[in-house]
């Protein structure tokens, strides 16, 4: 049944008064709360898109569909912090900064690693801009409802904004150390010069943020009060200064993550959550001092010189250092097995299934703001859920099933092969298109500048930045 | 304490306090005990013994005898499996990916076979041991990039020169198939760059193909006639090039052709059945289960993978890179898993787990990186199970390697009981409590062991 079927099918429902298609009763199952333990043999209710009981033996509504779930682990929908899919561009890459560019404006919600994710139990992205300014543009937080035209529906509704920053490598390459036929260096060239980029930004918005306030004091007396001039870029580094924006900033090495930390200190910005942060083992403690957030991947190194002297314990320390750390995929093709990439972290230092599981639910909830929503079971949280054939931690794991809103998005047994929801007439019928591999690392925006799928072909189109 | 370290630090109380306090890889007599055994060539011994005696397994069984003066290692609750082989990757050929000057995969030029991967090999690659406390103890290692890049070779992962590295004398001489197709593959792409005829580019490739292997074969009958009896002959001009293609021709050394797509693949048998090629092997083959019956019917071994990748189709099954090995197994394909892997051919394991779980089997994966790739190639007198007479590369852990909480507790390597150290560990113990200064399990030993 495709998803506008479903759709249709809710509305009779709700009509004739009866059960909705975002009621569904799972009975039988192994609930992984994450907040609250592990419950054997337990149904939960999903009413409404909404988790509405938790318990044994719950009382059916009549006609809710209810999924067997014996034998099976049902966990909240994995949510991936750090992704790009879902997006039509990635790197506003023209500027040392440009906070004021949106991914709001570039959600495609026909890409099929919409799909591929839920096929992986993931519910949720926070689908990002590209590392390639200092200051990048704004991210987006996404649900994945997939079968949608609009990009709308895929929005996370009330999600707080959040922004990308970006740290070493990757900007001093593209802006200071442009290669032949650029536009020439500009500042940085240097870590130094990225910290006097970020210092720059962030007084220029604190006088643009006063200047405002000033103004908007004195128009409610003066109506011949003159307004500063207004700056879309400033507005952006006012709404970070008020708290309105939260900052996740690609980053590996340790100094530059603590240099962050000093510079958002001197401008009372405390929330924070270090992407990557390969590094961020090295200073735990002071992360976990300044209340500073770390969302890792499980074992990429050696890529690049800065990720060279990291190591796979990275998310194991930070956890044992009592750092909320989540595990996110950054590439097209982890995303699909987050639950086996934070499996990692107990081979890599010993984190128990509780840990382990934290970092892909509650632990990127908190650092996307969205915990009080989606990232446990617990009643009045959304339905945003998986079930897995086998505890999701295990290798042989299986995801079976894959609900948002209390509503089916991946089914195993049930979906067809081709899930694509755009084919192109023109497209070569059985054309080998290429495949992403752990080896691509889509983290690297500034190679891969762009990575989208036009018209269904899976075209990977990858644009040098130089 | 962390958990992982209880378990090394129980484990190494049964390692004399010589090996413990200079933790050098050594040979020796040694004789493992009261373990679970998965031989892979005759099933699971419980509570058996292995004896080590230099390189070699000169003993496995329940009733064994164990020789005076050997080592004891209390293998209670432990696994013992075979060294796992990854059957393709590029490690230590590769330091810091992104650093060209690092990097040693990929000479200029379409074409330099006489390109040998076991040259560049860095013994010290800070990526080695991070591999091999894996439980991976061989790999193929690949040179890469242009038409014929070069020779790839078997190594063991543990070894100060490449001589003590090499594997069984294993070379593989390493063709790219032409790609059909505009999206072969995306890095093709970059640049941007004028619209390209695939066609055209394709059909090019092809004939340069065979354009080399028609001189080669020349190339070699007259260097074979000329070594014959050179008399009244010239002697031919130097060729590496040549060289190095001629003892694929006569059959001495495998090729290994790196090939995907389903076109191409049913192109490149017909390639090689043209050629009248019989010691081949192809590589990569992420739509063999769209030709397996094919694969099957030439009889070409295929070293599959990496299964952690997205299908190559839009159109196809979400999971179809999982399950691919597990379906041209079913259709009767010889097959070994390869990781693609430079730094993290430590995931060779979770490739091989999650082709177990996506239909080909535990034991079967277990087989496909084991005994399945020595068979292969040709090695498995010496490597890919436990039996007497082959080689020492084993490991013990404390359950199934392909689950992510099992955790690696000792390496044999040739023999050498290698140590289970590397930068990520150090890297861990210095770390994970920071301010209370690096953590030194060996100083917690009881002074007495």
């Amino acid at each position: 049944m495709n998803r506008f079927t479903l759709i249709c099918a809710a509305l009779v429902f709700l009509l004739a008064g009866s059960v909705s298609a975002q009621d569904v009763l799972f009975r039988n199952a192994t609930v992984l709360t994450i907040t609250d333990g592990d419950l054997e043999n337990t149904d939960v209710l999903v009413s409404g898109g909404i988790i509405t009981e938790i318990g044994s033996n719950i009382r059916a509504p009549r006609g809710i569909t209810e999924v067997d779930a014996t034998g099976k682990y049902l966990m909240p929908g994995i949510i991936d912090a750090h992704s790009h899919i879902a997006l039509s561009s990635v790197n506003e890459g023209s500027s040392p900064v440009t906070a004021e560019v949106s991914m709001e404006d570039v959600v495609n919600p026909y890409h099929l690693g919409i799909y591929r994710a839920l096929a992986g139990g993931v519910t949720t992205s926070h689908t990002m801009h590209g590392s390639a300014n200092v200051i990048g543009g704004q991210n987006e937080t996404i649900k994945h409802r997939f079968g949608t035209k609009d990009p709308d529906v895929v929005r996370f509704e009330g999600a707080p904004r959040t922004i990308k920053f970006a740290l070493g490598e990757n900007p001093t390459r593209v802006h200071g150390n442009r290669g032949s036929g650029g536009t020439g260096a500009i500042v940085p060239a240097t870590r130094m010069g990225v910290e006097q980029v970020l210092r720059g930004s962030f007084e220029n918005g604190k006088r643009y943020m006063e200047a405002w306030d000033a103004y908007t004091a004195e128009a409610v007396t003066n109506p011949r009060a003159v307004p500063p001039a207004y700056n879309n870029r400033l507005e952006v580094m006012a709404d970070i200064l008020r708290g309105d924006v939260l900052v996740h900033c690609h980053s590996y090495r340790a100094d530059e993550i603590l240099m962050l930390t000093r510079v958002l200190n001197d401008y009372g910005v405390r929330k924070i959550t270090f992407q990557h942060a390969n590094e961020a083992f090295k200073v735990a403690p002071e992360l976990a001092a300044y209340g500073a957030y770390a969302s890792v991947f499980a074992d990429w190194w050696s890529y690049k010189f800065e990720v060279y002297y990291s190591t796979s314990y990275n998310a194991a320390i930070l956890m044992r250092n009592g750092v909320v750390t989540s595990i996110n995929s950054d590439s097209g093709e982890l995303n699909r097995h987050l639950y086996h990439e934070a499996a990692k972290s107990q081979r890599y230092g010993g984190l128990t299934d509780a840990e382990a599981l934290s970092m892909i639910t509650i632990n990127p909830a908190i650092q996307l703001g969205i915990q009080d929503r989606v990232g446990s079971i617990e009643i009045g949280k959304d339905g945003d859920l998986a079930l897995f054939d086998g505890h999701p931690l295990s290798v042989y794991a299986i995801p079976a099933m894959t609900f948002v809103d209390g509503i089916k998005y991946f089914d195993r047994f049930e979906d067809a092969d081709d899930m694509r929801l755009q084919i192109s007439p023109t497209a070569e019928i059985g054309a080998f298109e290429g495949q992403i591999t752990g080896r691509d690392h889509i983290h690297d925006e500034t190679e891969v500048l762009d990575f989208f799928e036009l018209f269904g072909e899976d075209i990977l189109t990858t644009i040098d930045s130089q | 304490m962390t958990v992982f370290y209880s378990l090394v630090l129980a484990f190494m109380t049964l390692i004399p306090q010589s090996q413990q306090q200079d933790q050098k890889a050594r040979q020796g007599t040694y004789a493992i005990t009261n373990a679970r055994i998965e031989t892979v060539s005759d099933g699971t011994i419980e509570n058996g013994t292995i004896v080590i005696e230099g390189d070699r397994i000169i003993a496995v069984g329940i009733n064994v005898a164990i020789p005076e003066g050997a080592q004891l290692i209390d293998g209670s609750g432990m696994h013992v499996y075979p060294g796992m082989i990854d059957s393709g990757t590029s490690l230590g050929l590769v330091e810091v990916g992104s650093v060209a000057e690092t990097n040693d995969t990929n000479e200029v030029g379409e074409v330099t076979p006489h390109m040998d991967a076991l040259t560049a090999v860095n013994p010290n690659a800070v990526a080695i041991p991070v591999t091999r406390v894996s439980g991976v103890t061989t790999v193929i290692t690949e040179p890469g990039g242009g038409l014929l890049p070069g020779t790839a070779a078997a190594i063991n992962l543990f070894g100060y020169t490449a001589e003590q590295m090499h594997a069984g004398d294993v070379r593989m001489l390493v063709l790219q198939f032409p790609r059909k197709g505009r999206f072969g593959n995306f890095r093709r792409f970059r640049g941007g760059g004028a619209a390209r005829d695939p066609e055209a580019e394709y059909k090019k490739a092809i004939d340069k193909l065979n354009e080399i292997w028609d001189r080669a074969t020349l190339y070699q009958k007259i260097a074979a006639a000329y070594a014959a009896d050179p008399s009244g002959k010239t002697m031919p001009v130097y060729a590496p090039e040549m060289d190095a293609i001629t003892p694929v021709l006569t059959g001495d050394r495998k090729l290994m052709v790196k090939v995907d797509g389903e076109k191409d693949i049913l192109a490149a048998i017909n390639w090689v059945q043209e050629r009248k090629l019989t010691n081949v092997v192809f590589s990569g083959v992420s739509e063999g289960w769209r030709v397996a019956d094919k694969l099957a019917e030439a009889g070409i071994a295929c070293l599959v993978g990496p299964m952690l990748a997205t299908p190559t189709r839009g159109s196809d099954r979400y999971d179809r890179a999982y399950a691919n090995i597990g379906l041209m197994a079913d259709a009767g394909v010889t097959v070994a898993i390869r990781s693609g892997e430079t730094e993290n051919v430590r995931n060779l394991a979770f490739n091989a787990g999650f082709a177990a779980a996506y239909g080909m089997g535990k034991e079967a994966a277990l087989k496909a990186v084991t005994l399945g790739p020595a068979q292969i190639f040709g090695i498995d007198a010496d490597y890919g199970s436990i039996e007497v007479g082959k080689k020492a590369n084993l490991f013990l852990s404390d359950g199934d390697p392909f689950e992510t909480s099992t955790n690696i507790l000792a390496l044999f390597i040739d023999g050498f009981n290698v140590p289970i150290e590397s930068r990520h560990l150090d890297l861990y113990q210095e770390f994970l409590n920071r301010d209370e200064g690096r953590l030194q399990p060996v100083e917690v030993l009881p002074a007495d062991h």
